[in-house]
Formats: C-alpha cells, structure tokens, sequence
C-alpha cells in the first residue's frame, strides 16, 4: 500500500492566506471562549469534593439530589457518569466544612434511600491545595515551553524557532479554548496530556524545517522561490506526518473507546493536540517563517561539510 | 553492508531475554495473603514467630499456600479471600495485641523470581483500591502552644529570682510580661535572657508602662516545626497500625505535610475516624476555687472566672478548669488499661517521660486531694476525659487513673492517649478514595485500551509496510517488553495514568519504525538498491527519531518536576518509554532486519509494500 502518489508539490503557500484566517478564527473563538466562559475546572484544581458511587440498578438523580440537599449542599451537581447506575456528585468547598469525613456523611444520606449503594471514588481537594496544582501547571507549561524555545533555537536559525513556538503555543490555545467552548472538565491528566501533546507536535515542526533546510541548501533546487521551498519541504514529509500521527492516533482512539469516563478526556485533548499539531505545525509555522523573511543567505552560513551523497550536479 | 557484528545481536538478544524475565512476575497476578507484623520493635519477625503462625493456621485447618518470612513480618498465602479473612481473624485473636494482623496481596510468582530480584510492578491506590491523604499540621497551633508552654517558665524564674511582675500575656505568638517599674523590668530582662535561650526578649516600655516582649528565636521556631511534624507522623503511624494495614505509607512532604497513603484499606471510613482524630491531650488543674454551682451558672452563661475555661466531661457535667497547662500529650509514652490491684477497679496506667514524670510529681505534691483533669481537644473543642482525684504525691513517671469507669471507657481512654496527641492539630487537604471494585476495573481499562490500540496498529502496520511492518510490531511489543521490565525493575508505581502513559508512549514509539520504514521507501524510490536503501534509510532517519523524541522528553521531565501523585506517574513512564523505544525502534528493529536480509548477497526485493514511483523520480 501506498496512500501518497503526489508527484508535483502541492502550492500550500499559495493558501497561506487562508490558512492564516482559519488559524486566526480558531485562535479568536478559542481565546473569546476562554475569557467569557472560562475553563471548567476539574476538582484538582478548584478544590472540592467529587464522589462517584454506584447503584445496583439505574440510580434515580432526584433522589440523590434530595439526599444531597439533606445536607445543605444546593449547589452541588448530581450526574450519570457512564453508565446510568453510575452516579458522580461534586460538591464544592464549603467555607467551614474542611473535614474529609464529608463524604461519609452523604454516603450516610445515599444509603438511607438505598442500602446497596457502593462508594467507589472520593476526591477531596482543599482549596489550597487545589491552588498549588493550578500554580504547577502553570509553572510546568512555561517550563515545556522554554526547554523547546531554547532546544530549537540551539537546533535552528531564530526564525525557524519563533515560527516553531508560536505554531504549538497556537495548539494549546485551540486544545484549551475547545475543553473552554464545550465546558469539558479540565483536571490535572488533561494538562499532562496538553503538556506531552507540546512536546510531541513541536518535533513535526522540526521535521518540515529540516527539509526546508537541507531543500535550501540543494544546489538543484536553486531556482526555486521561498514559497516554492516550503511547498516542496512539505509535500516531501507529509507521508510520513500523516502516517506517524495516525499512528500515535490509533492508540490514543483505542484510550478514547475503551479508556471510560476515566481516561476520555485524556484520550480527548490528546486527539485534538495530535490533530490540530498535523495542521499547526506545517501550515501555521510555515508561513510564519515565510513571513519573517527567511531567505537562502539565512541558512548558507557556515554550511556544514557537504555529505558525499548529496553533491548533486557538478559542472 | 547490513550486518551487525556479533556482540550487536548477543546485546539484542541479552536484553529481550532480561526483559521478559523483569516482565514475567507481573503475568502472574495476586494472591490473597496475611501479613503478620510485630507492633513494638523489642518483638521481631522471626522463625519463631513463623512457627508460631504456622501452628495456629495448622489448628485452625487453614491451608495456606506458603509462609513466607522477610525483614519486617511473616507472611501466608492463601487460595482465596474466604480463607484469608477467616485465618486474618483467627492469627489476631491468637496472637493478641502485640502484632499487626494485616490483609494484604502477594505476588503470585514462583519463588525462583521472587529470589532473583524479579518483581512485579507496585499498583498504585488507583489500581488496587485504598485511600490517599495529604495532611496539613497546623503549625501556627504548634507554635503558638510552644510559646505558652514558656509563660510558665517565665512565672517559675521570676518568682524563685522575687522579681516582681504584673503578668505574663500571650497575643498569638508573642508573651507580654508587664513591670511596674523600669529597674524590675532590666533586672527580669537580664535574668530570662541568660535563663531561656530559645526566646528572643526585648524592652519595650514608655510613660509608667514597662513591658518585656518575647518570641521564640528563628531557631527554636524551626526546632519547634520540625519536632511537631515528627511527633506527628509518629503518632500517625501508631494510628495506622491499629488499622492493620499492610503497607502503608506515611512521609513527610514539604516542610508541615504529612502523606499518607493506605493501600487496599476497605473500611475508609473508620480509617478516615481513626486519622482524622486530629485531638490533642493536655493535662490541667480543675479550678477548685471555682467549684461553686453560681459560679458554674454564671461560666456558662458567658462569665468564665478569669485564669479558668469551661470544658464538659463526658457526662455532661461542666467543669472550670484552670487555663495553665501542666502536661501535653507528647510527654506520654505509654498508656494501658488494666485493673487497679487493690480495689480491682477498671484504671488506665500511663507512663511518662522523664520530663513529664518529674513536672508530674512536683505538681501531685503541691496538689494532693485536688482534682486534675485531663483534656481532650478535637478541632479546637475540649472534652474533659476524666478528672481524677490526686491521693498521693506520684513520682517515677508511673500513673494509675481509676474510679469511675468501666472496662470499655478504660480501655477507650488507654487507646486515645497511647495513640498518642498530636503535637499540633491536622487537618486533611487532600483525599483520594478508590474503592476496591473500581481498582480492579481501572486495571481492565489500562490493560484494554493498550490492548486493543497495539492489535490495531499490528494490522495497520502490516498491511501497510508488509514484512518491514512485522519487524516494527516485533520491536515495538519489545519495547513495551523493555519498559514493563524496567517498571518492574525500579519498583515504580503504576497508576491508571502511568498505563495510559504505556499506551501514548506506544502510539509514539512506533512513530521511529514508521519513519524508518518510508525513509526507506524514500530511499528505494530514488533508485537505490535495496540493501544501500535499507542502510540509508536507518542512517538518515536517526537524527529525525532523536529530534522527535528530544521535545518530548522535555515535556516528560517537566511533568514530573512539576507534576504530583498520578501525574508524575504518568510522567515516569513517559520519560522511560521514550529512553526504551529509541532503543528498540532502532536497534532492536535493525537487529531483525540485519538478520533477515543482511546476510543476501543479492536482494532485488524487499518487503516493504508497495513503492511509488512518479515519472520524474522513476528510472
């Protein structure tokens, strides 16, 4: 088999234009939906109490929800949480009740109404703590961002950099300003998955880049434009981007189906950063760099000793 | 010109061979099991003991599977949790208080590997079930509380050097000490400054009012943090072996937390009672000066005589107690109920420190026929747990408290104060609960998703590459081979995350053998022969694979810098995972590849599908 039978470069510089403006109003819509609706944070981070609990048969909501309330929790939400015997209660900090015996109070309340009830999860995050979780991520995040900065920039000429950082930053925008738009949770696997989905997708970058280097640098391919190059370096690579991400993307569609409740939105972030790291690494890094001026001089500095199989023609 | 030396193929074969037998013990599961420890350290885990186990299984006709003695404890396995919790019960009744008698889950694996080093991976509390608790010690309390036990001190030396003083105030963690005049005052400065070293003093005073202001020093401040931690967990883990738990957990984390985790615990929530007993004992003088019903009336109505507060016993009798400490729980080192040998009345026997026994006697000496009473406090409440009449003077550290109780209360009693108080009150910040049922229901979901997505990249890479697809999966199952067994080997703990971490880190590895696999393509599309493509093909996409992985490794190390509990599982494995596949994307896969066509003097084929060629490449 063989999916790819291209043999004239695709002209994508040519729709530079257009993917700008799709990139823009992903990244518009992204960054509006983070400021008004705001990340829906999981309990690791907002502090709180989640219970899961199971029933022996469909749980009826109102019911817990009643049994909640006994406790003077009115803000508390009671959902299915996979299957409909399965219920999730999360209940938010409550100035005063800091005592972890809380769960057993509503396990109290449930069992009043069924005996049979199972706990069979608590997460009890204090305020504090929850705190600290939200100051690591973030700290984490700029920490992965300037390793790769600076693991590029040892790596590459600056523009090629910049053009790197800025297409994967514009990643965990769109990868945060989707869990934002559709209100999914956000807790502490999610970062850890934006965070692994950073490191992986900046590599496509650099894949592109090295071809446009070593294409730069082919004496064949002398009179070709700027564009022309970009077009080719990445008509070039996209078997292989295809097929690797697909790759990765079975597995992590294998977390998604089989994964449960527990690992969807894990498997969920890391689909969209795969997905969205194909389309930001080629055609957003791209024309950045065509747009910082990237020209043959940049790269025909020092050149390193030529390797012998890459002569081409000699006159 | 594809052809490993010798040494290349022994190192491939040598680490697949280690790795499956790191991996094996992990195939075999868990076995239900007792463990049997000794609660005081003068006992030990001995073969007398295992004797002792084992004649008490044999009588009870248990049959265990084997009896196993290490270190700290003896353990039998049994064929099902029926006979375990049976055996558990019995072992606990025959062999008494003096051990733990904890139910607990053993590695199913011969002996042979066991003895070799080779174990199984730890399962996390995500996995196996069991509570997790982060801890906060008030500290603040604790200082506040190692400030006022220095007011005392500071009464004592000023009273023995007759220097007169107005009183001794504390505000939050600072003590006042008012004079009357300012040459009292330099005087008491002179005194307490060379008498107690852990407070810093300083003169304050103006217009008739002279004071001196002392808090603790930055030093003692931090000795008092540390031993308030320390005392902490120590009674934490006394707390915890009266749960019975096998392997639990309980470290110091940053400067005033305390970890604790207790795998497998399927009561939570008498575990959660028992740690959460954040109390802390102090031992006062009943204010008897006090002890008249108007008085009483009048305290609980608000108007609590100055010097005293108003505590309940448990009865619900009210009691004025006087507000100066005389003992705090921490100078308890012993507490056993029993039965008074004249009267045979149901006492409680405490043993104190040195400290405490000679603080003790002065205070029974000065206060025969008086009552004493003995405080309990939780979360800032106060309970009088019994008030006692002091008979005699009591020295030597031994104390005896009986009349009115029964056996049950003297036992109770014995329990909250050899559990001992807690130096400062905790609070828990932090819990995570995974009931047994869905540990085990984690374990299928890890082991399905991994499943499940490596049999579809199997097909995938087969149809697609063909027989180079197949030498792909090989290195690719060898790398899941190569990270279980290095698991298994630093005894890392696997969590749900860490098994999604197995499944990315998978769906990643197998990005090398596919960039490989169309460099090779590449390679043969441009005219090469065979073997030079397939030479080619590994050379050139080496700095690709070392690129790829690079970023990602950052990201990995960044997550467990940052990360904590499951995350920084799921990090562990990233890291690893990425470290194992590069080796077994590239070596391990060329090791295959070098073995099947290098050793062809003529390959016009090789089995990598099919390879397009456009006009403009094509011969």
């Amino acid at each position: 088999m063989e999916w790819f039978r291209i043999s004239r470069d695709i002209p994508f510089m040519r729709h530079a234009l257009l993917f700008n403006i799709i990139s823009v109003v992903t990244f518009v819509v992204a960054v509006g939906s983070l400021a008004t609706r705001g990340l829906n944070l999981g309990v690791d981070f907002t502090g709180g109490t989640v219970m899961e609990v199971a029933y022996s048969e469909a749980a009826d909501l109102d019911k817990v929800r009643e049994a909640v309330a006994r406790l003077g929790f009115t803000d508390a939400s009671v959902q299915n949480f996979g299957t409909s015997r399965d219920v999730l209660i999360r209940l938010p900090v409550k100035e005063g009740v800091t005592s972890a015996q809380l769960s057993e109070r509503v396990m109290e309340q449930l069992r009043k109404d069924d005996p049979k009830v199972e706990m069979r999860r608590v997460e009890f995050v204090g305020p504090q703590v929850g705190r600290e979780l939200f100051e690591n991520g973030a700290l984490a995040l700029l920490f992965v961002s300037i390793g790769i900065v600076l693991y590029l920039w040892l790596r590459f000429e600056w523009k090629f950099g910049v053009a790197a950082i800025i297409a994967n930053l514009h990643d965990v925008i769109i990868i945060v300003g989707l869990f934002s738009l559709f209100q999914w949770e956000f807790s502490l696997p999610v970062l850890a998955a934006v965070l692994a989905i950073l490191g992986y997708s900046v590599n496509e970058s650099v894949v592109v880049f090295d071809r446009v280097r070593e294409t730069f640098r082919n004496r064949r391919m002398r009179n070709l434009t700027v564009p022309q190059i970009l077009d080719h370096a990445i008509t070039r690579t996209m078997s292989r981007t295809i097929i690797t991400h697909g790759s990765t993307q079975i597995m992590v569609c294998s977390m998604l189906v089989f994964g449960g409740e527990t690992l969807f939105y894990f498997a969920l972030a890391l689909t969209i950063g795969i997905l969205f790291g194909i389309y930001s690494s080629v055609l957003v890094a791209s024309p950045i760099v065509m747009y910082l001026g990237v020209s043959r001089e940049d790269l025909a500095r020092p050149e390193p000793a030529r390797k012998p199989d890459e002569t081409g023609a000699v006159i | 010109m594809n052809r490993y030396p010798l040494w290349k193929y022994v190192v491939v074969a040598a680490a697949m061979v280690l790795g499956l037998f790191y991996t094996l013990p992990n195939f075999f599961g868990e076995v239900p099991a007792v463990q049997i420890s000794p609660l005081r350290a003068t006992l030990k885990a001995d073969t007398a003991l295992m004797g002792r186990v084992e004649e008490i299984l044999k009588k009870g006709a248990f049959q265990p599977t084997g009896i196993f003695l290490d270190l700290q404890s003896v353990k039998a396995r049994f064929a099902d949790t029926d006979t375990q919790i049976r055996a558990k019960d019995v072992l606990q009744k025959q062999l008494g208080e003096d051990y733990i008698v904890a139910l607990n889950l053993l590695s199913n694996s011969p002996a042979w590997l066991s003895s070799l080093g080779a174990l199984p991976m730890y399962l996390g509390l995500d996995l196996r079930g069991g509570v997790h608790f982060l801890l906060q010690v008030d500290m603040r309390a604790a200082l506040d509380k190692k400030v006022e036990s220095f007011a005392g001190d500071i009464r004592t030396n000023l009273r023995e050097k007759r220097i007169q003083y107005g009183g001794v105030n504390r505000a939050g963690p600072v003590l006042t000490v008012r004079f009357r005049d300012e040459a009292m005052r330099d005087r008491a400065l002179a005194e307490l400054t060379r008498t107690i070293p852990d407070l810093a003093f300083t003169a304050e005073g103006d217009a008739g009012q002279y004071r001196i202001v002392a808090a603790l020093k930055p030093e003692a401040r931090r000795r008092t943090q540390d031993f308030a931690l320390q005392q902490n967990i120590t009674t934490l883990r006394n707390r915890v072996n009266e749960l019975g738990v096998a392997e639990p957990i309980i470290q110091q984390q940053g400067a005033d937390r305390v970890v604790v985790q207790l795998p497998g615990v399927q009561d939570t929530a008498k575990a959660k009672d028992i740690l959460g007993r954040t109390a802390t004992l102090e031992v006062r003088m009943v204010a008897e000066e006090h002890l008249n019903p108007a008085t009483i009336q009048a305290a609980i109505a608000g108007q609590v005589p100055f010097g005293a507060e108003l505590y309940y016993e448990r009865d619900g009798t009210p009691l004025l107690v006087r507000k100066q400490v005389v003992l705090t729980g921490e100078r308890i080192t012993d507490a056993q109920p029993g039965f008074d040998n004249q009267t045979n009345e149901p006492a409680v026997h405490i043993t104190l420190d040195g400290v405490g026994a000679r603080i003790f006697q002065q205070v029974t000496r000065e206060n025969v026929g008086k009552r004493m009473a003995i405080l309990l406090f939780e979360k800032g409440k106060g309970e009088v747990v019994t008030a006692p009449v002091i008979r005699t003077e009591i020295g030597g550290g031994r104390v005896q408290i009986s009349g009115r109780m029964n056996t049950q209360e003297a036992k109770d009693i014995a329990l909250l104060l050899r559990a001992g108080a807690l130096a400062a009150p905790m609070e828990i910040i932090e819990e995570r609960t995974v009931g047994p049922s869905l540990g085990a229901e984690n374990i299928r979901i890890g082991f399905q998703s991994t499943w499940y997505g490596f049999a579809a990249l199997t097909v995938f890479m087969i149809a697609y590459y063909m027989l180079f697809g197949v030498f792909s999966i090989v290195a690719l199952a060898s790398n899941v081979l190569f990270l279980v067994a290095l698991l298994s080997l630093l005894q890392a703990t696997l969590t749900l995350p860490g098994m999604a971490g197995i499944a990315l880190t998978l769906g990643m590895a197998i990005d090398a053998n596919v960039l490989i696999n169309e460099r090779v393509r590449e390679e043969l599309r441009g005219g090469n022969t065979p073997q030079a493509a397939i030479h080619a093909g590994y050379d050139r996409a080496w700095g690709t694979i070392l690129d790829s992985n690079i970023t990602t490794l950052i990201a990995g190390l960044a997550l467990f810098a940052f990360g904590s509990g499951p995350v920084k599982g799921f990090a562990v494995v990233l890291c690893l995972g990425i470290l194992t596949s590069i080796f077994s994307a590239v070596v391990v896969s060329r090791a295959i590849v070098n073995l099947y066509y290098g050793s062809r003097r003529r390959l016009d084929h090789v089995s990598i599908g099919q390879v397009w060629k456009t006009a403009a490449h094509g011969k």
